[in-house]
């Protein structure tokens, strides 16, 4: 049969089925082979709460999104060009996000009665008509993979296991991809396990080869690779680029690195990355709770090491008032919170925007410090050494807000060169002349770094109001205002240190959307969207923000209107009309979903034609 | 390439680790009330710190909030005043990242039994090698009067006027549970003996907790007296001894024998016992330290005192120094690109 071939820009296709499918598994190696022929990928694992839930039901449905192509990808994508459904539920809970006229692969072995059920279908979605639509392609992916596989010598388990690897197969001739990277993981992880390589990579492709002979596909689509620059790249989950982060940044201080840490959804991963890096002679301490998470982080920074402690919404509640230990110690500390829905346990796997406050004021007493955000999950990267080197140059605790959204979806990280990246440097004092612990470098205000083990340095700090410079206990109602005011200037004087805000479109006008973390992607997508449409609109994203760059109020001034889209009700709204007496026009959701492209560029448009 | 702090934690000391007691002194006032029994513990402190042969650089205390946390203060070595209760937590951390250090703990029956409990019993069962000193006064004192966890049963206090109705903790009982290696028990007025368990603390590899009767003279005065005065301290406490039968009284005629693992009072005078028959200390035997310890809050039997336990287990410091030096002695560890290019990684040229 003659295929027709189509050219894309970028295509969305989404894996899905029960959570023993392994979705999550093809959906990587789909996104890694799309990185490796160079397109540029974003992909969003979207996964139960429950560890293992029932087999076929609506609430076991696991997926994993994938937006790839030609240019820069901001985002998994909003609605799916392919859906993959091996069972009846995750044809359900998915169809809502599949495109009209989108292509729909189906298992028809997961639609027997007892799926039927489990899902809560009355008749069969794929006979009853109920999908026209939709281009719905059934196929019994179960017997295909026990036909081919009828020969080897595997079990009936593991033969019926290898459906996902079919099905990938398949997506791999719809979108023009080369098997030979998901061969070369096979090989890696089944290596020692002939019979199983074997049938996977067989199985693998059949996939290809059936609907390369298939009547029912019709068209194979192709995605140029994209323009990005040479190097080594490789996809990363936030979570593992802070873990990896963490310890570059303690290799270009050339310092050990600790983490103090509890697990705690969705940041636990860094402490699984971290846990398993012995070899770099990183150190950990799984804590018996969140509190001795960041405690036992700042005794290690009192011996001087980097130090960090990983959480998420609830930790972070329970940590503040070790935090504000660190500020007034003004030891180094980094504290990556990996926002989730709250408050409480809210929604755990969800994510939000919602711990700006608390990382802006949550702690008892005056006791500024900075934050950054990170925009992606490569970003992590970048924002856990940039949270690391101002917590080392300025001696003090800094908040990394990142979400569960950029923690554990993935995009195509450039692996710096390490020489690349500059030192970070530490002020440790080893000379007893003149020493007092709290004697500050005049430029930054950071205070002298004495560790234990320094002969002729021995000296106690604590949480009681310092007298200034020799660091004693005092009362006196002066001194603490003066050290009130150092504490802050020292923060404040950190925005010489960190990059302008960068506009992009006019410099001045109408409208501006301001955004900060991890919704860069909706809003670039959308800002990109709206400009390539000849829209009014300016935009500017913040990482940095306690202190917000030091341009940032001209900025705003210059603009009539200022958006600010957000996963909160308004936290950075807030603060910027406290901070410049600038009002802003929100765009605030709370619903456990990252923000989308469209919600941006619908409320854009809404506020364009009122202008006009 | 080595760290500074690597550096700094194998840097030899400069000149001869010799020391008198008044090199430990801070120079700055003591503050706790006077007849308090801090200032007891916190002059043997000084007394065996030259004995110990630790260069003062590598000593740090590290305190919570209470009247003992004010501990660190007075010594002049490295010294962290913390948060309520957290100081354990604390010193975790700074003990895994430098075994180098030896590392004190001045605490309180409320920073540590109450709120700093999950800490405290998560230090005892890592075994990491800290010396804790409890500064045991059955009372809330920095904020006044208030009972804690140690307050026994119809104590009145400011936040019990009709009597206090929790059971306390038994301290010793609650350490031997969750692990501690060292277990021991002094007091505030005999300050040879603190001498003694204080350097065993600090000679023990491992977690050492000591809790001290202490005086407070202003919210619960005489709280321990009949166990630590003169004319009663015989009759009614009992010295732990290794490899010594457990004999005490005004005239040493009564002594603790087993009944099946139930101590008991027997006397040495009326010709139905002798002291072959008594229970005799073994600081190894993990199951008569929980015996010995349960005798804590029964009247019919004398308060035990002493080292309960002192079993050498390796240390949870240890161990991570032991994980690191295998798995980064392995070739090819430490090297970062490693790290960052994994085998899904891929190149654009």
């Amino acid at each position: 049969m003659e295929k027709q071939v189509q050219y894309l820009d970028e295509a969305v296709i989404r894996f899905a089925g029960d959570s023993g499918d392994g979705m999550q598994l093809v959906g990587t190696l789909f996104s890694n082979t799309s990185g490796s022929v160079g397109n540029d990928v974003n992909t969003f694992p979207d996964y139960p709460s429950e560890i293992r839930a029932p087999e076929g039901t609506l609430y076991g449905v696991s997926a994993y999104q994938i937006q790839f192509g030609q240019k820069r990808v901001n985002t998994p994508g909003n609605k799916i060009d392919l859906l993959v459904a091996m069972n009846a539920s995750s044809l359900k809970v998915n169809l809502p996000h599949v495109k009209k006229g989108g292509l729909i692969i189906a298992n028809s072995a997961g639609f027997d009665d007892k799926n039927l059920k489990l899902a809560r279908y009355e008749k069969n979605p794929l006979e009853d008509n109920s999908l026209s639509d939709y281009h719905i392609v059934p196929l019994n992916i179960s017997n295909i993979v026990k036909e081919e596989l009828k020969d080897s010598t595997i079990s009936p388990k593991h033969v019926d296991r290898t459906k996902n690897i079919f099905a990938l197969g398949m997506t791999y001739w719809l979108y023009d991809r080369p098997l030979n990277h998901t061969e070369k993981w096979l090989e890696g992880k089944f290596g020692k396990k002939a019979d199983i390589l074997a049938s996977n990579k067989k199985v693998l492709k059949a996939g290809w080869e059936f609907a390369n002979k298939s009547e029912v596909f019709k068209t194979q689509y192709k995605i140029k690779r994209s323009d990005m620059k040479p190097g080594h790249y490789r996809n990363i989950t936030g979570n593992n680029a802070a873990a990896i982060g963490l310890v570059v940044a303690a290799h270009k201080a050339n310092m050990p690195l600790f983490l103090g840490s509890y697990p705690i959804t969705p940041a636990t991963e860094i402490l699984h990355f971290i846990s398993g890096y012995k070899q770099f002679k990183v150190k950990h301490l799984q804590a018996e709770d969140e509190i001795a998470g960041v405690c036992s982080a700042i005794g290690a920074s009192y011996g001087g090491y980097l130090a960090a402690t990983t959480t998420s919404g609830p930790g972070l509640s329970l940590k503040v008032e070790a935090i504000g230990l660190a500020v007034i110690l003004e030891l180094p500390l980094v504290i990556i919170d990996v926002q989730r829905g709250g408050p409480s346990t809210g929604l755990p796997t969800k994510p939000e925007q919602s711990d700006l406050f608390m990382a802006m004021y949550g702690r008892h007493g005056e006791a500024p410090l900075p934050i950054v955000a990170a925009t992606s999950a490569s970003d992590c990267f970048d924002m856990t050494i940039e949270a690391a080197r101002i917590a080392i140059k300025y001696m003090t605790p800094v908040i990394l807000l990142t979400d569960g959204y950029i923690a554990q979806g993935t995009n195509p990280w450039r692996i710096p060169n390490l020489d690349e990246l500059p030192d970070i440097k530490p002020k440790f004092v080893t000379n007893p002349e003149g020493f007092a612990p709290y004697k500050r470098d005049p430029q930054t205000l950071a205070r002298l770094w004495a560790i234990p083990g320094t002969q002729g340095l021995e000296h106690r700090i604590g949480g009681l109001e310092k007298e200034d410079i020799t660091g004693l206990v005092s009362q006196d109602p002066a001194n603490h205002q003066k050290m009130v005011n150092i504490r802050a200037k020292k923060i404040e004087g950190i925005a010489n240190d960190i990059p302008l805000a960068v506009v992009e479109g006019e410099q001045q006008g109408d409208l501006l959307i301001l955004g900060w973390g991890g919704t860069y992607g909706a809003i670039k997508d959308a800002f990109d969207k709206l400009r390539s449409e000849g829209k009014k609109v300016s935009y500017c994203h913040l990482k940095h923000l306690n202190p917000f760059p030091k341009n940032l109020e001209q900025i705003l001034k210059s603009f009539k209107r200022i958006l600010i889209p957000e996963l909160n009700m308004g936290q950075l709204k807030s603060i910027i009309r406290s901070t410049y007496m600038i009002d802003s026009i929100g765009l605030n959701k709370v619903q456990g979903l990252p923000l989308k492209a469209y919600e941006v560029e619908d409320k854009v448009n809404e506020l364009l034609k009122v202008k006009e | 390439m080595n760290t500074v702090v690597d550096e700094i934690r194998f840097r030899q000391h400069e000149g001869t680790v010799e020391y008198t007691p008044k090199d430990f002194k801070a120079g700055i006032d003591v503050r706790w009330c006077a007849g308090c029994g801090g200032y007891s513990i916190l002059a043997q402190v000084q007394r065996i710190m030259p004995t110990l042969g630790i260069p003062k650089e590598k000593i740090a205390f590290i305190s919570g909030i209470g009247c003992s946390s004010r501990f660190p203060y007075y010594m002049d070595v490295f010294g962290v005043h913390s948060l309520h209760g957290r100081a354990i937590a604390i010193a975790s951390g700074l003990k895994v990242a430098r075994p180098d250090l030896s590392l004190w703990i001045a605490t309180g029956d409320g920073d540590c039994m109450s709120i700093g409990g999950n800490h405290f019993i998560h230090a005892c069962r890592r075994n990491i090698n800290l010396n804790v000193l409890m500064f045991n006064n059955e009372v809330y004192s920095l904020t006044k009067g208030q009972y804690s966890p140690t307050s026994q049963q119809g104590q009145v206090t400011k936040s019990s006027p009709l009597g206090v109705l929790d059971d306390p903790f038994n301290p010793a009982s609650l350490a031997l549970g969750s692990g501690a290696s060292f277990v021991a028990r002094g007091y505030d007025g005999d300050p040879k003996y603190l001498q003694y368990l204080f350097e065993r603390a600090a000679k023990h590899n491992g977690f050492s907790f000591v809790e001290i009767y202490t005086n407070c003279v202003i919210y619960n005065d005489g709280a321990f007296d009949l166990f630590t005065r003169k004319d009663t301290r015989n009759e009614h406490s009992v010295m732990l001894e290794h490899g010594k039968p457990l004999i005490f009284g005004d005239n040493k005629d009564k002594g603790i024998k087993l009944d099946g693992f139930t101590p008991k009072v027997v006397s040495l005078t009326d010709g139905k016992y002798s002291v072959d028959d008594l229970l005799v200390h073994n600081e190894k035997d993990s199951t008569l330290a929980f015996i010995l310890a349960n005798m804590t809050y029964n009247q019919e039997l004398p308060r035990p005192m002493g080292v309960f336990q002192a079993i050498e287990r390796t240390t949870y410091e240890q161990k991570v120094e032991d994980q690191i030096a295998y798995y980064s002695g392995k070739p090819g560890a430490g090297k970062l690109e490693n790290l960052l290019i994994d085998e899904d990684s891929w190149e654009i040229k």
